[in-house]
């Protein structure tokens, strides 16, 4: 039966007068407070390869800062050529290298090598891309376009090749020099997505306020926008983290690297590759060790950039 | 479109004059003299050291001699490799085996991601998807010389499928392997990025009109969703080419094919510095004008991305 057919009787619905009272501007108190970082937090812990993958990142650390901890033979002393690509035995577990120096050793110490030069490359890349970043995304005019096309020019040089030049015509090679040469030339990408990421925040209403209220511009850009725009940074910082322990082993296996003697996991693979054949094994661990440490942290950096981007989480 | 090809080779101007004047600048503030490396250990008449000085240059401040060597690069002069080859030879001699190695990697890597990439994309969060996922992250991770060494230890040396190593028989057929190395090296970051732009154009409304007037799956699927997510693969391609560049240095060392990266590699090793500049100046400069052609494919493919920047 259809509504408009003019037989039925119409009702009229009159609301009932009911008084319901409302309650206006009532903040649960014990509720926890939210922000970006807590997300984040709630989502990691959540996630077990999280969990793995950061002990192993932790265990990295440990091993790089007390190497003598692990192991009590000496990576370089004590070498007996005699024992030359030999098999593993008591006390020397997976065996020797071409010098007969202990491979689980060496393994152990090369450790530091790649987390120093990577922690140090990456700190110098990450400062000088936020700092090329922030103040051609806060500025802006010419000062932008300035800091930006030098941010294009060494965008366009691949860093390992920039490294390898400047580590082929640099006469004394030390840990220092070695980071240089890799972060100074790999900010751009990170200066790029500061630059974005400033442009973002400026917009918002509390930098306004800030400027509003007095405060200088420089010091609105320190205290606002750059602690609000630090998230893709940081997830970018542990993405180069592994990308300059590569780095290091790619020059350290070119022979460009710390010299010959420094435990170096790219020093190592370098020196065993000509005994492939004969044994693989001196080849094997500290490859082994390279993969696992770099996996792990472009994991954490992955699931680090899932767990800040609120859109990708959505996604999920 | 003229005018968007003309603004992006006008960008490009001060991005090869910079990047070509930085790495000029660190040959040049390098210690030591090359006159006196010459000659060793023998002390040589002061008029002939100035006579080799003025011959190359090296009495005239920096930015002069950063032009005789611009303008020398723009007549194809590279300089001199230290066997006393020019540059240009070497190059000649050694570019069509790189040529064939990365044509076949990128076709191997490229294949590869858009099939890996769309099935991910389709069947998003199931087995295969994830265990796809969890094996791109190996590759990203595995450095490139011991991807390398993985491939000639277990493919060559020990279930004999190749040659561990490549030398002078350098044809085709020949560089099976460290193509396949040098493609697993750039297949990773590809079949994601197929992956999470084929899930982007899913969710798109011409996709959905597109079922909507009854066209089969197998004609929305390569037509409507795959021609559009490939766009950003064409973008990815300058990058590819960067990590080409460096793994080719690298695989071609290790399996000794006669090409451009293996006569950067052996020129690193043995510190020939002069060599070594010249190479990777070409690797620069090469680098440069392949962003350019990538972004002007862009531009062709995507009329968003012309009509928005101009």
């Amino acid at each position: 039966m259809s509504r408009l057919d003019p037989q039925t009787p119409k009702e009229h619905y009159v609301a009932p007068i009911e008084t319901t009272s409302v309650q206006v501007d009532v903040v649960r108190i014990d509720e926890k407070p939210s922000n970006l970082w807590l997300d984040a937090w709630r989502d990691l812990r959540a996630r077990p390869l999280f969990w793995v993958s950061a002990a192993f990142v932790l265990l990295v650390i440990i091993v790089a800062l007390f190497p003598g901890l692990f192991t009590t033979v000496e990576p370089n002393n004590g070498c007996v050529l005699a024992k030359s690509n030999a098999g593993p035995e008591s006390g020397h577990i997976l065996g020797f290298t071409r010098q007969g120096c202990d491979v689980y050793s060496r393994m152990i110490w090369g450790t530091r090598t790649s987390v120093v030069v990577g922690v140090l490359a990456t700190l110098i890349s990450t400062i000088l891309g936020m700092a090329m970043g922030a103040f051609a995304g806060f500025y802006g005019g010419w000062l932008d376009s300035l800091l930006s096309r030098i941010g294009d020019i060494f965008f366009t040089i691949p860093y390992i090749i920039a490294a390898i030049v400047v580590m082929s015509v640099i006469p004394n090679r030390n840990e220092l020099v070695l980071a240089f040469a890799i972060g100074g030339f790999a900010w751009a990408g990170t200066a790029r997505i500061m630059r974005a990421e400033v442009l973002r925040v400026k917009q918002a209403d509390f930098v306004m306020g800030a400027e509003a209220v007095g405060l200088s511009r420089f010091k609105t850009l320190i205290t606002h926008v750059l602690p609000n725009a630090m998230a893709p940074v940081i997830v970018v910082a542990t993405l180069s983290l592994a990308g300059a322990i590569v780095a290091e082993s790619v020059l350290s296996f070119l022979g460009v690297g710390l010299g010959g003697s420094t435990m170096s996991w790219g020093n190592d693979i370098s020196q065993a590759q000509t005994n492939i054949r004969t044994a693989p094994m001196a080849l094997f661990w500290p490859s082994l060790a390279l993969t696992l440490t770099v996996l792990a942290f472009i994991t954490l950096g992955e699931l680090l950039r899932d767990a800040v981007d609120p859109k990708a989480r959505a996604q999920r | 479109m003229a005018f968007y090809i003309l603004r992006r080779i006008l960008q490009a101007v001060p991005v090869f004059f910079g990047a070509t004047l930085l790495i000029y600048y660190m040959v040049f503030a390098m210690p030591g003299d090359p006159i006196a490396a010459l000659f060793g250990d023998r002390q040589p008449n002061p008029a002939l050291i100035e006579a080799l000085r003025a011959r190359y240059h090296l009495d005239q401040p920096f930015l002069v001699q950063y032009f005789y060597y611009i303008g020398g690069i723009f007549r194809l002069d590279f300089g001199v490799s230290f066997s006393g080859q020019p540059v240009i030879e070497t190059l000649a001699r050694t570019f069509p085996v790189t040529l064939r190695l990365a044509v076949m990697a990128v076709a191997i890597a490229f294949v590869l991601a858009i099939v890996i990439g769309l099935f991910s994309a389709l069947n998003k969060g199931g087995i295969f998807d994830n265990s796809m996922l969890v094996i791109a992250l190996v590759f990203v991770a595995l450095p490139i010389f011991v991807l390398s060494f993985l491939a000639q230890y277990f493919l060559a040396v020990q279930l004999g499928w190749f040659r561990p190593t490549v030398g002078g028989r350098n044809d085709w057929g020949d560089l099976w392997l460290p193509a396949i190395v040098l493609g697993f090296s750039v297949y990773a970051t590809s079949m994601r990025l197929t992956r999470s732009s084929t899930i982007e154009t899913l969710g798109q409304d011409w996709v959905r009109t597109a079922y909507s007037k009854g066209l089969p799956r197998r004609r929305v699927i390569p037509v409507h969703v795959l021609r559009n997510s490939l766009i950003p693969m064409v973008t990815d391609l300058g990058t590819v080419f960067g990590v080409l560049m460096v793994g080719a240095t690298v695989t071609e060392g290790i399996f000794n094919v006669p090409g451009v990266g293996n006569t950067l590699y052996q020129a690193i090793i043995r510190g020939e510095n002069p060599t070594v500049v010249s190479f990777v100046t070409v690797f620069v400069v090469v680098y440069v004008f392949i962003n350019i052609i990538v972004d002007l494919l862009y531009g062709l493919l995507d009329p968003r991305i012309r009509y928005v920047s101009s």
